[in-house]
């Protein structure tokens, strides 16, 4: 036996010894000592799935839906699940081609074979009752529920808004949003995104390396439910924007509706408009563009950003801040010799008695009259400058120059002009009230939304205050901001509006205006025509009703189509009557707005679109 | 050992069980899963190993030359009839279990080479003898290497223990282990760096040791070789190791941080090992092996399941049990007077410790991957049975050994 080299069992044994204690020193450090195998232990296994909540409805002020949720499904696929499918069945069920087929599916398996991906987007109710009968033929497919907006009427599209997908920049930004989830873009789905949303839930499900789920992670103990978006109650009339939004067929121009005890907007509509129904789902781009080209802009909100000059609408803040300012007063009479002529100024008018007083100017609009008025205020200061600043603080107490800050998130603060402005043009203290004078009669610089003008109506109703414009009464049960049920106060005294009023019902009752009375409701309006200098002018009327106790305050344009009182008065009578009787009594009336097709001729080249929200 | 072995599979078994757990077949018998096949091979083993005790101890050591001719056969074979699974042709089909011959090569190898060196007049200071038995380790690792099965040609490396404990020189095992070295370091450091430190090493055995003329020849012979080493391995890695093996080696040195990909097996693997803390997440609770993120989870890469479900402790139960088999395997060896059986011993110790070092040294990031199993605790017939085998024509022999001399 040879016995040599038997020492080396040690060295044979210590090795093996060795290599044992090295793995056991290994195995305690990354099993006892080091935590972060632990923490990657739970992200391999564990999935977060989002649920979604139901996105808030919205309502009008009378609890009619304006917008609501359906549901929609998505053939969702994961490719290494799919086996022995019958192609060509399949294809027919989805009415695709078998080379589309194919495409598609290697689209996604080139983005993963494991993970689920969309193979066709948004089926109907309809379909999907059709296709859950054939599912179970073909293995690897699935449905996935998802909601879109859905509205019930076609009306009230700009308001309400849309809703899309996230951009990446957002979520960036904000980590709420993941991609490929919804947001509100426009309208009341933008301001109240947050509100509307509600809250994600989420699931946190064990998977395999395959993603394949394999049930709820200590039975749902870590689950999220979702929590559904808050309805809204609009305070829009959903039958009376329809029904101005019909009234507006074929004429370009706006029409906007505010209850002058709240601020509360009845009617914001905006002409051409488009069926909301078409800026959702998977047409909403190829739908937008289609829009977005279309020569007459439908996507433009003219009754928030449309800036036009108010025309003989404005004389009635002259008037007011003439009295104010002690420089008018109800009996102050001017004369008129069908204009008002001042060395190089001429200022036109058209026939009427001469001469007249301040309740008498109203009712029968007389430039000369007011060119008159607006030169006393400017004058009666030391220097025209602090004439017009005060001028334009008075202006401002309306709510023109500014944006209302409300819930609408594109409107446009219009154009009162500083005095800087005119310093800039004419030099300093080279410009006097005749230099400024087409002011006087609501044209020049000024630039007013139809927003401002009904909220001017509203102001004028109340007899010197207003609440902001808003679209909204209720989120949830609870009521919206204080900021919106704020008086604000013109910086006129309440004595003033009463001749101011009475002059308007007589617009009316017996001038500009006076085939849009009504028998039962004193209408206090007035009439206005801004120059357009592209065309011809466009047709203004703003009003309220009834005179004691108004319920309604009005604004309505109409481009292109002259006279105040021609177009413009009769769409706001006629919104009047239905909104305070609920009855139209002149059906000759109603017909001749509808049929009037004001339409400019399509040009052969379309203008470059610009200024789209 | 006949214990230590009994205990070792059944934990192997309830391991795989808990590896491949799934709820559409919740018992441990059915066999249309891997849990209720490797009962089969379990059973079989069993039998086998019965009928091991059964033959007549005379038999392994007059058969032990044709045993291990037909191994390499059927190791030619194979590459001819095989069937290719995982880019290895290693396996012969019968009906739906497969058998791998390379499994049995080790203990063809282990009788083979106790054969001829307990051979008289055999002594193991020629170099002919040397060479001799080199053949017989070299022949059925090449044809496994021609299998495409690196990793099992590799195990074959562990006879170098064999024939250390018979006599091989210290330096040979030595300079295999300085090669090894170099060769880790030369991945990790350019040449022009890896030259300054085999300058220095160099010089500093010179100060030290004994500074005679030969000692310096020899210093500077291993020097320029070893800076010569230095510029062929990147070339050796870059061009002739396949891709997948040039990445687990990166993978283990730590210069391919890439845990979706090339890292992929050895990072989910530490993770389930790490997630498994002190005491483990408990029997069938594990979530990284029984969700398949650790591939292999059942038959390689078992030593997870283990670390996952029962944490430090069942590691440390497992190592234990290997340490105590590996040293009760080697004393028994050395109780023999019949140096066939020392021999022999040495063989099972040696190839069972290298599965064991390199299996749980690759799982927990030591080793670079490869494929082989971990013995008795993996999945797989062949491996089971070829461990079986070897294991119990030792303990068959060490009964035997008060009649056998030689």
């Amino acid at each position: 036996m040879d016995l040599r080299y038997s020492d080396r069992k040690l060295i044979i044994g210590a090795l093996m010894v060795l290599s044992g204690i090295i793995f056991l020193i290994r195995l305690f450090y990354i099993q006892v000592i080091d935590d972060s195998y632990k923490l990657s232990a739970e992200n391999n296994v564990l999935r977060h799935i989002t649920e979604y909540p139901a996105r808030g409805l919205v309502y009008d002020r009378k609890g009619k839906l304006l917008v609501y949720n359906e549901a929609y499904y998505d053939l969702m696929v994961i490719p290494k699940q799919v086996e022995d499918i019958d192609t060509a069945d399949f294809c027919k069920t989805l009415g695709i081609t078998v080379e589309d087929f194919r495409q598609r599916m290697k689209k996604i398996k080139d983005y993963s074979v494991f993970k689920p991906s969309v193979f066709e987007k948004q089926l109907s109710s309809e379909f999907y009752a059709m296709l859950q009968e054939k599912l179970h033929h073909y293995k690897g497919f699935f449905t996935q529920t998802r909601t879109l907006r859905k509205y019930p009427s076609r009306a009230a599209a700009h308001l309400l808004g849309y809703v899309g997908e996230v951009d990446d920049q957002l979520t960036k930004h904000n980590s709420y949003y993941k991609s490929g989830d919804y947001i509100g873009v426009s309208g009341i789905e933008k301001y109240y995104e947050e509100f509307l949303r509600g809250l994600k839930g989420e699931k946190v499900m064990m998977v395999d390396v395959y993603n394949r789920p394999k049930g709820s992670f200590r039975n749902g103990e870590y689950d999220v439910q979702p929590v559904s978006g808050k309805d809204l109650t609009s305070t829009i009339d959903g039958e009376l924007q329809a029904y101005a939004e019909l009234l507006l067929q074929n004429k370009i121009g706006s029409v906007v509706a505010i209850e002058p005890s709240t601020g509360e907007i009845l009617v914001l509509a905006t002409s051409p408009s488009y069926d909301p129904n078409l800026l959702v789902g998977r047409v909403r781009s190829e739908n937008y563009s289609m829009l977005a080209k279309d020569e007459f802009k439908p996507l433009f909100n003219r009754a928030l950003m449309a800036q036009y000059p108010p025309g003989s609408t404005f004389k009635l803040v002259n008037a007011l801040i003439g009295q104010q300012e002690k420089t008018l007063f109800p009996q102050t009479t001017y004369g008129c010799k069908r204009g008002f002529f001042m060395g190089p100024i001429h200022v036109g008018c058209h026939p009427h008695p001469s001469p007249l007083n301040l309740l008498q100017s109203v009712q029968h609009s007389c430039n000369a009259y007011y060119c008159n008025v607006f030169r006393a205020i400017l004058d009666n200061k030391k220097t025209v400058r602090e004439g017009y600043d005060i001028w334009r603080k008075h202006v401002m107490s309306f709510g023109f120059g500014k944006k209302f800050d409300t819930d609408l998130p594109s409107e446009l603060k219009g154009l009162i002009p500083s005095g800087d402005y005119y310093d800039k043009i004419y030099g300093k203290n080279r410009w006097k009230s005749l230099t400024v004078i087409s002011l006087s009669i609501g044209q020049g610089e000024l630039g007013t939304t139809p927003l401002q003008l009904a909220n001017l109506m509203a102001a004028i109703a109340n007899r010197g205050y207003y609440y902001p414009p808003h679209l909204v009464k209720k989120i949830g049960d609870k009521p919206i901001e204080d900021k919106f049920t704020q008086r604000n106060y013109t910086t006129i005294d309440t004595a003033y509006f009463k001749v101011i009023i009475d002059g308007m019902e007589q617009v009316v009752a017996a001038g500009t205006a006076s085939t849009s009375k009504l028998k039962d409701i004193a209408i206090c309006g007035k009439t206005g025509t801004a120059q357009n200098p592209h065309g011809k002018a466009h047709s203004v009327f703003v009003a309220f009703a009834p005179k004691d106790n108004p319920k309604i305050a009005i604004a309505a344009f109409v481009e292109n189509s002259g006279w105040g009182g021609t177009y413009a008065a009769p769409i706001a009578s006629l919104l009047i009557e239905k909104y305070l009787n609920d009855t139209i009594t002149r059906p000759a009336f109603e017909e001749f707005i509808l049929k009037a097709n004001l339409m400019p001729k399509p040009t052969d080249k379309p203008e470059k679109v610009e200024g789209i929200e | 050992m006949v214990s230590i072995y009994l205990v070792m599979v059944l934990l192997g078994w309830f391991n795989i069980y808990a590896a491949v757990y799934n709820e559409d077949h919740k018992s441990i018998f059915d066999i249309s899963q891997n849990y209720g096949k490797q009962l089969i091979w379990i059973g079989t083993s069993v039998v086998l190993a019965i009928i091991i005790l059964q033959i007549d101890g005379k038999f392994y050591t007059v058969f032990s030359y044709p045993i291990y001719g037909s191994v390499i056969l059927l190791l030619i074979l194979v590459l001819l009839l095989g069937r290719e699974v995982a880019g290895s042709k290693s396996w012969f089909e019968i009906g739906s279990f497969r058998v791998q011959p390379a499994e049995f090569g080790k203990f063809a190898t282990s009788l083979a080479l106790a054969k001829y060196l307990s051979t008289l007049n055999i002594r193991f200071e020629n170099l002919k003898t040397k060479i001799i038995a080199g053949t017989f380790i070299t022949i059925p690792a090449l044809f496994i290497l021609l299998q495409n099965d690196t990793g099992s040609a590799l195990v074959y490396g562990a006879f170098i223990l064999v024939l250390y404990r018979e006599g091989l020189s210290g330096n040979i095992l030595m300079t295999g282990l300085a090669i090894v070295t170099v060769f880790i370091i030369t991945l990790l450091f350019d040449p022009v760096t890896m030259m300054s430190i085999v300058g220095i090493i160099a010089g500093l055995v010179y100060v030290i040791g004994k500074r005679t003329k030969r000692n310096f020849f020899i210093i500077i012979v291993i020097a320029i070789i070893f800076s010569g080493m230095s510029f062929t391995v990147n070339y050796v890695v870059d061009n002739l190791l396949k891709e997948h093996q040039r990445n687990r080696i990166n993978v283990m040195l730590g210069k391919e941080d890439d845990p979706k990909n090339v890292g992929y097996n050895v990072n989910q693997s530490k993770i389930a090992i790490g997630s498994g803390g002190f005491s483990g997440k408990g029997f069938l609770n594990g979530t990284q092996t029984k969700y398949k993120f650790v591939p292999q989870q059942s038959t390689d890469f078992i030593f997870c399941t283990v670390g996952e479900e029962w944490g430090f402790v069942g590691t440390f139960v497992v190592i234990v049990l290997f340490i105590a088999l590996l040293l009760r395997i080697i004393f028994v060896a050395e109780r023999q007077k019949s140096t066939f059986t020392r021999i022999y011993g040495y063989g099972v110790a040696s190839v069972l410790f290298f599965h064991f070092a390199v299996n749980i040294a690759m799982t927990i990031g030591l080793a670079p991957v490869i494929g082989i199993p971990l013995p008795f605790f993996s999945y797989g017939g062949s491996s089971l049975w070829g461990f079986t085998l070897l294991l119990f024509v030792f303990i068959k022999l060490d009964a035997y050994r008060m009649q056998l001399l030689r």
